[in-house]
């Protein structure tokens, strides 16, 4: 780990955009794109954690773990975007506040 | 590292998972080649192909720790796979009949569930947390897809859509957890954080790592409070694809957290069963006071899925080895008890279309007597009136809390379910004795044949398939301890 940067930072960092992620979904009223944004930083931040734990515990597994989890994501956003063009060809909005079809 | 050459009768463990992988890319081809308008022959070779996994699982046990320690087969996977399988079975000629008003016509079907069912095979198997992240994903993944597969139609978009946005969240949680507790015990594999945690006891961090993933765990079996996107999705996705989410989807969740609290977390018991029993309560009081007030049928199939993913979690929470019985036994008959139900909703019809709300259901005695039937058992069996199969799985899962002493969630299952024979018992009510508004289509003889052995197991469990169940459940549970 580089000089004065501890295990303690990372984690630190990757709590806040973690946290960032998860009220990037909920408090977000705008923009669907906006929430797909979210999720990549959710999955970043969480593979700033396994990279800061496996120099700090000098064992390759949190790497391996950090490489499956890039993968994964980005088939996952294809997937997301996949399904707002044909929720877009549907409705003709991307706009959060226009998901409310279905309630109760 | 080893020699480098595998030897290929070693996997025998992972058979079943390699025939599956192998068939989805083949029927996939077929799919792709063969003209649109026999796309049924790839539904037909979907079945076979999971009736030859299914006899390979259970009349062909290899139990074993492959790959690295990644991949495990035990009796524990192997129940827990027969019921996925039955689940992905059932929910594929659930969609036979009427393919394209089902939306369900394009070979892409019968694929993506074929996928998302090796996905929870390998849940099932997973014996680390990278195994246990890939199969989850490989699930989910599959079904965003098949919840909006209906492209054209805006509820099953936004359904899939919402399951999206929230499964993704529900993935970064579980991630989330899973670096925490690789953080704090420096490793990934579950029986290495099960020996971590015994010589180097419990740490903060790792509690909030076991939070986290439970946390997300509770989101797929669909737990209070990670309730919220069930009755969108049940309600908007096309019906097969509801019972596949309701039954296979919901059993590969559930073993996951089975195997992660009784086998990984077993040396912070106190921690997780706190979570577990109020995951079990809130779920129950919620789902039988929020479906009172539903009218349409789908979404009061949904808290009823929540309700009883409560029941079985009251069993859970005992920790104790009965307690995994009275979980596997519950989701056994839980999938028995959700393709009867599905059946009958499938096969009713009116004004061409799919009956939707419970209202619409008036007269189906009088038109539709041997479906009224069916459904009025299945209702009852989802009460937990005895002698039917639901009964037997509810006293199986509060025997087990009432042995461990946790008198007050076993003394609130009783209640709720009390309280949730209400709007059960108006279902009746409603077919039969109100008026008949309309005339209801014919029924598919196969989805008759489906409600039949549904109906069939659910009258007579305590002589058929009771006590042959209950010995499987007591071997599966057997080798978590």
């Amino acid at each position: 780990m580089g000089i004065g940067i501890e295990l303690g930072h990372y984690l630190t960092v990757g709590a806040i955009l973690f946290t960032l992620g998860v009220f990037g979904i909920f408090i977000n009223r705008k923009n669907i794109v906006v929430i797909l944004m979210s999720v990549e930083l959710i999955l970043l931040s969480v593979n700033l954690n396994f990279v800061a734990f496996s120099a700090q515990l000098n064992d390759l597994q949190g790497q391996i773990f950090a490489l499956l989890i890039l993968t994964v994501a980005a088939s996952e956003s294809a997937i997301g975007l996949a399904i707002l063009v044909i929720f877009y060809r549907n409705r003709g909005s991307i706009a959060v506040e226009d998901v409310n079809m279905m309630k109760g | 590292m080893n020699s480098d050459i595998i030897d290929f009768a070693s996997l025998a463990p992972a058979y079943p998972e390699m025939l599956l992988a192998l068939g989805a890319g083949v029927l996939l081809v077929v799919g792709a080649v063969i003209n649109k308008e026999r796309s049924l022959f790839v539904s037909y070779g979907a079945v076979l192909l999971l009736l030859v996994v299914g006899a390979l699982v259970l009349f062909a046990p290899a139990e074993g720790i492959l790959f690295n320690g990644v991949f495990i087969a035990d009796s524990f996977a192997r129940y827990m796979k027969v019921l996925v399988l039955g689940g992905s079975v059932f929910s594929l000629l659930l969609a036979l009949p009427r393919t394209k008003e089902n939306g369900t016509h394009k070979f892409e079907y019968s694929i993506l569930v074929l996928l998302a069912t090796l996905g929870m095979m390998i849940m099932v198997s997973a014996n680390d947390l990278m195994s246990l992240y890939v199969g989850l994903e490989l699930q989910s993944l599959s079904l965003y897809v098949l919840a909006a597969i209906k492209r054209d139609d805006s509820k099953a978009t936004e359904a899939g859509l919402k399951y999206f946005v929230l499964g993704a969240l529900s993935s970064g949680m579980l991630l989330y957890g899973a670096s925490l507790i690789y953080g704090f015990t420096g490793h990934t594999n579950l029986q290495e954080i099960v020996l971590a945690i015994a010589t180097e006891g419990r740490s903060i961090g790792l509690i909030f790592g076991v939070v986290f993933l439970l946390a997300s765990i509770a989101f797929k079996i669909s737990a209070v409070p990670f309730h919220m996107w069930t009755p969108d999705v049940y309600e908007g996705a096309p019906t097969p694809v509801t019972a596949f989410f309701a039954t296979a989807s919901k059993v590969a969740a559930m073993t996951l957290m089975v195997r992660l609290v009784m086998d990984t977390f077993q040396g912070i018991t106190h921690d997780w069963q706190q979570i577990v029993i109020f995951l079990s309560i809130a779920s129950m009081v919620l789902a039988a006071f929020a479906a009172i007030g539903q009218k349409s049928l789908k979404r009061l199939i949904a808290y009823s899925s929540i309700g009883h993913v409560g029941f079985a979690l009251v069993g859970l929470s005992s920790g104790t080895q009965v307690g995994v019985e009275g979980v596997a036994i519950y989701m056994a008959v839980y999938v028995i008890m959700t393709i009867g139900l599905f059946a009958c909703v499938l096969s009713l019809r009116t004004n061409g279309d799919y009956v939707e709300n419970i209202a619409d259901l008036a007269g189906v005695a009088q038109k539709r007597p041997f479906v009224a039937a069916i459904m009025a058992i299945t209702m009852f069996s989802l009460i937990g009136m005895p002698p039917l199969a639901g009964f037997f799985a509810k006293w199986h899962a509060f025997l087990a809390a009432i042995d461990a002493q946790l008198y007050v969630p076993a003394a609130i299952g009783v209640l709720a379910s009390a309280v949730s024979a209400f709007y059960y018992l108006r279902i009746i009510k409603v077919m039969y004795f109100d008026e008949p508004a309309g005339e209801f289509e014919a029924v598919p003889p196969g989805l008759s044949v489906i409600m039949g052995l549904s109906g069939f197991l659910m009258v007579t469990y305590y002589f058929t398939v009771g006590a042959p169940l209950a010995n499987f459940a007591h071997i599966a549970a057997g080798s978590l301890f």
